[in-house]
């Protein structure tokens, strides 16, 4: 072998072949002898809001992203929002995963034309009202979780500039739904609808109230999808995410329809050793794992896991032994959000591997059972979650179309009246789950079966539960309440509800205020 | 068939919210109330409320009673005149003393049933809740015969004892077995006072398990989340059902053969062991612990 020095026409000749340059000795930089806790408090990525903006190359026109894991709670909204309209954008779109009240704000900014689009999950409070009063030259879009999730990675809803909130992040950019920190300020559990996010926007600019020492780890979001990260005094109020402690309904209401929602799964014929379960939002749906539980442990049925919003009470099921698993994409309370940090069991998923349409390994795809909550359902087993029945948007799709699709059995609970107002209808406001979805409908008044399942009515009916007829439900809605006058809408529409698989599956109109 | 009684839920008369769907929690008998809970400004609107609760509502086959106020007061007659014209299964008498009392009330219900064509619609029940009222429960209980049944009001009754509620209900145990023999005496209901702490269910449920054992036929509740545990409680076990199965299958052999002799295994049944016997089956019935179509 000759010497490195010999060598110098032959490495000449194959770095040609290469297209490459000669390795030139003199050209490796300095070694860098700074101590790597001190090197890492001046990573290149951490940075203000407005240099991360600035350096993100966001331009007028294109899209932001957030995610809402802090709910009623969150402040990075708000605080982005107001910083790109204080340096002077415009016509943004703002794709969040979803919105709620505490977003008003943006309100102004839409007004100014700071954003002009907005795509979302759900909408409430006063932006809600002004935007179902006609706000908006341009339609909010809505999808579905498991949709927004699959339209991020598809390419459909191509973000730009995602900034999401994080409790705890290293100067790279490894960041967490939690902290572990002595001096952690938020806790929010799962970021799952802030990874398709974080995967596949152009830059990414984490914020965050905890700002830990490298390595952040275990890690939700890597500091590979990474490009600014921003400290911040608050990303959000972690006691707007839920109280602390187990929440239980003391409505009677919501306990009937919960024991009979649980009796249902019982009779099913799904609850049999390592099924799955999720429960969507609502008083009467999370509490139905409550009851459930009794049925578990006298007949001696442990769940494999449990999906979704996971909540306090899934939790203590997890660790009495009764669920195996809690995969989680959203943590409903603080005691969930604890549990994620503490328990390898307990695993943080994204929307995509939650409820994405177009992954075949979605969780959803291998769910037994889900109970979700209603605003409407109508006598063709359609489903409304999102806009109330004065016709203002005050909802949130979440994962409904995904978990009533996917499941073997989903089970909607939803009181045949809510005042004055009947839930039981002929036509839903808006169409958000398909009735060929949806499985049974429990109301205080009986159990209303999808014809589509009669072998469903054959085991409840077995198992004496009061099943129905849906269209007795409406009967008797209408009985005590008598037929509301119809809904003022006008020409505009304020709203495109898209269909998991992208297709427009319905529009919201403005109403008259 | 004996109507069961096991639960009869207290509904503030000015509460439209909870009149509108109470009995879909199931209750036995519900009881809108005119007296305690109704405010002496509200009385006109709350009785306006009631009467057309009960004329609008379809409350299934649960029995429907009213506290009206007492005749003493200026709104007790047309308490009565309003929920006799609704057509209310049972008026519930406020605190009864003598039986003097509830022939007052029944004249006006007479004379309402008269103009109205339905003489004898209405039945009566009378809460007791004073020492006098133990001392004349018998009276009271067969003052009429619409009486379907007597009460327990437990705390005006202490007050008036000069003794207060206590965990063990020691200072209740006469009147409560007063009022259950002397129902029983006259043929009629006994109800047991209401239990009104709703956190402490494991104490409600040993008070239901007492006043059952007592012979009471049914307790007074004020909240959906009791029922469950009363009629948990009055729930006849699988052995007892068994039982009664078999003497109501040798009524029929017997009936059959046109005797009124009724023998299971040879042995001859007496009727308290038929009675009882039916009150099983229909208790469960109503638990759900056997079929309609069985009987």
């Amino acid at each position: 072998m000759k010497a490195l020095q010999q060598r110098a026409a032959d490495l000449k000749a194959e770095a040609q072949r290469l297209h490459k340059q000669v390795f030139e000795p003199a050209s490796i930089a300095p070694k860098v002898t700074t101590p790597r806790a001190d090197l890492q408090a001046q990573s290149s990525k951490l940075t203000s809001l407005e240099e991360a903006i600035r350096r993100s190359g966001l331009k007028d026109g294109m899209t932001v992203s957030f995610h809402h894991h802090f709910r009623g709670g969150d402040k990075v909204v708000n605080l982005v929002v107001d910083k790109l309209a204080e340096m002077g954008f415009r016509n943004l779109h703002l794709a969040a995963s979803s919105l709620t009240d505490v977003h008003a704000p943006l309100i102004e900014h839409i007004k100014n034309g700071v954003i002009s689009r907005i795509s979302t999950s759900g909408l409430r409070g006063e932006l809600a009202r002004e935007v179902s009063m006609g706000l908006m030259d341009e339609p909010v879009v809505f999808r579905s979780h498991g949709a927004r999730g699959a339209a991020i990675a598809n390419g459909e809803l191509h973000i730009d500039v995602a900034f999401l909130g994080a409790s705890s992040a290293d100067p790279l950019g490894n960041a967490c739904g939690y902290s572990r920190s002595e001096n952690a300020k938020s806790i929010c559990g799962s970021l799952g609808y802030a990874l398709p996010d974080a995967q596949y926007a152009d830059k990414v600019v984490i914020l965050t109230d905890d700002l830990v020492p490298y390595p952040n780890t275990p890690n939700a979001i890597s500091e590979h999808h990474v490009d600014y990260v921003v400290k911040v005094d608050s990303v959000g109020d972690s006691s707007k995410i839920s109280s602390g402690a187990i929440r239980d309904t003391k409505n009677p209401r919501d306990i009937l329809l919960a024991k009979q929602a649980a009796k249902v799964v019982v009779a099913s014929g799904y609850f049999k050793p390592g099924f799955s379960i999720q429960t969507g939002s609502g008083g009467a749906s999370l509490a139905v794992v409550k009851y459930l539980r009794e049925s578990m442990i006298r007949d001696n049925v442990k769940a494999s896991f449990a999906l979704g919003g996971i909540t306090a009470h899934m939790v203590r099921l997890h660790e009495e032994g009764l669920i195996e698993r809690l995969i989680d994409v959203q943590s409903f309370d603080k005691v969930a959000a604890e549990s994620l940090k503490t328990d390898a069991m307990h695993k943080e998923v994204s929307a995509c591997e939650y409820a994405s349409p177009e992954e075949p390994g979605s969780a959803t795809h291998y769910l037994d059972v889900v109970i979700l909550s209603a605003l409407e359902a109508d006598i063709h087993f359609n489903v409304n979650v999102l806009v109330g029945s004065d016709g203002i948007i005050r909802g949130a799709i979440g994962g409904h179309p995904d978990t009533a699709a996917d499941s073997a059995l989903s089970i909607i609970v939803c009181p045949l009246l809510r005042g004055r107002i009947p839930c039981v209808v002929d036509e839903v406001t808006t169409l958000i789950t398909p009735g060929a979805t949806v499985d049974v409908i429990v109301t205080e008044y009986g159990i209303a079966v999808n014809p589509r399942r009669p072998e469903l009515r054959e085991r409840l009916l077995a198992a004496r539960l009061p099943v129905v007829e849906i269209e007795w439900l409406r009967d008797k809605a209408l009985s005590i309440i008598g037929q509301p006058a119809a809904l003022p809408f006008g020409e505009k529409t304020v709203g495109v509800v898209l269909a998991r698989d992208g297709s427009v599956q319905d529009i919201i109109k403005a109403i008259q205020p | 068939m004996q109507r069961l009684r096991r639960t009869m839920m207290f509904v503030p008369g000015n509460n439209p919210g909870m009149m509108a769907d109470a009995h879909i929690y199931g209750p036995d008998s519900i009881m809108l109330d005119l007296e305690d809970s109704v405010t002496l400004a509200e009385k006109d609107a709350a009785r306006l409320l009631v009467y057309h609760a009960l004329q609008s509502v379809d409350y299934g086959q649960t029995e429907m009673v009213v506290r009206i106020n007492p005749l003493s007061t200026p709104f007790g007659r047309k308490d009565i005149e309003a929920v006799v014209r609704a057509g209310v299964h049972v008026i519930r008498m406020p605190k009864t003393e003598t039986a003097d009392e509830v022939r007052e009330v029944e004249a006006e219900i007479e004379r309402v049933e008269e103009r109205l064509g339905c003489l004898g619609r209405t039945q009566i029940m009378a809460a007791i809740e004073s020492a006098l009222g133990v001392v004349n429960a018998y009276d009271i209980a067969t003052a009429s015969k619409r009486m379907m049944g007597i009460a327990l009001g437990a705390e005006d009754y202490c007050a008036n004892l000069k003794t207060q509620r206590s965990q063990t209900g020691d200072e209740l145990r006469l009147a409560r077995e007063t009022i259950v023999v002397a129902a029983r005496a006259a043929g009629i209901d006994a109800l047991d006072t209401v239990y009104s702490n709703l956190n402490d269910m494991e104490a409600f449920r040993a008070e239901v398990e007492f006043i059952k054992t007592l012979g009471f036929d049914g307790k007074s509740i004020i909240n959906p989340r009791q029922i469950e545990v009363v009629n948990e409680v009055f729930a006849p076990k699988e052995k007892d059902i068994q039982k009664a199965r078999t003497i109501l299958a040798a009524i029929r052999e017997a009936e059959a053969r046109g005797s009124g002799v009724v023998a299971v295994n040879g042995k001859m049944v007496d009727r308290p062991v038929v009675i009882r016997a039916q009150r099983t089956i229909e208790l469960a019935k109503a638990s759900g612990l056997i079929d309609n179509e069985d009987f």
